[in-house]
């Protein structure tokens, strides 16, 4: 039987919305506070979920502690306590979440231990989330 | 199509241990979810049923009667219980949070799809989630 295994992970991290494609003008009309110049951070919650055949053997769809060195390594490690901007997948686009949620479902798509990535949701404060699906 | 979702709290102990396996073999892949005297969360259900509303109510169906359904078919069986040893579909599955969605997906099922919520009427569950913590959770969707 298909099922799904969810897991939540927290990233603090900091970044600034400001692309070099419009004056700064419109960079503060489009992004607003976001643009300050020094940057912000957030607390992101980033949920991972992973879809496969629960195990006849253990019940599990997959591993707990093989997921989270996964995610450790491909996105903690990497993003958590950083600036975003800073980071080379940022260098040509911005770090809104939207990107953010899209990078991370690529970094982890084809790292999983085990099972197929379902859905990654970023959330960025308490009152907005972003979702990237296999669905596309 | 509208999606509605009732969340409830239950709390309950549990082990993992396959009997198959040595008990070496139990411990390693389980770890110390294979401590035999067992532990326990304060575990949250979500019920998510989908359907129209109904044209008088506006109800897809009556929270109340999804309480009571949720109560009847599930938490009577797991609330303050060690699921190990007191629910029947454990004796021979592990009560991984995996199996716990897919079991309380079938207890729901047939009382959900049948109806009889009045006032609403056609609203099918679809999905089932099971946190074990706040940061652990799975899902079933009645998938094959």
């Amino acid at each position: 039987m298909k099922a799904y295994f969810g897991r939540r992970y927290l990233v603090s991290a900091s970044h600034r919305l400001h692309t070099p494609a419009l004056t700064a003008q419109q960079n503060r009309a489009v992004y607003g506070k976001c643009n300050n110049a020094h940057g912000h951070g957030h607390n992101y919650v980033v949920e991972v979920l992973v879809g496969g055949a629960v195990d006849r053997e253990t019940g599990i769809v997959v591993d707990l502690v093989a997921l989270d060195r996964t995610v450790g390594e491909c996105i903690l490690d990497r993003f958590d306590h950083a600036n975003l901007n800073l980071d080379p997948l940022f260098a040509d686009r911005v770090p809104t979440t939207e990107n953010f949620c899209k990078a991370i479902f690529d970094l982890l798509c084809d790292a999983l231990p085990g099972g197929e990535l379902e859905l990654v949701r970023v959330e960025e404060t308490e009152n907005n989330f972003f979702e990237c699906s296999a669905r596309g | 199509m509208v999606f509605l979702t009732r969340r409830a709290a239950f709390s309950a102990s549990h082990y993992y241990w396959n009997e198959a396996w040595p008990a070496e073999k139990n411990q390693q892949v389980f770890g110390r979810c294979a401590n035999r005297n067992g532990h326990g969360h304060n575990y949250t259900l979500e019920v998510t049923v989908a359907g129209e509303p109904d044209p008088v109510t506006g109800f897809v169906v009556d929270l109340k009667w999804l309480k009571d359904v949720m109560e009847r078919e599930v938490l009577s069986a797991y609330d303050h219980r060690h699921l190990n040893l007191e629910a029947p579909e454990f004796k021979n599955a592990i009560p991984t949070t995996e199996n716990i969605a897919i079991a309380a997906w079938k207890r729901l099922e047939s009382a959900i799809n049948a109806g009889g919520c009045a006032g609403a009427g056609g609203a099918k569950l679809s999905r089932i989630r099971v946190y074990e913590t706040p940061e652990i959770f799975a899902e079933y969707r009645g998938e094959a």
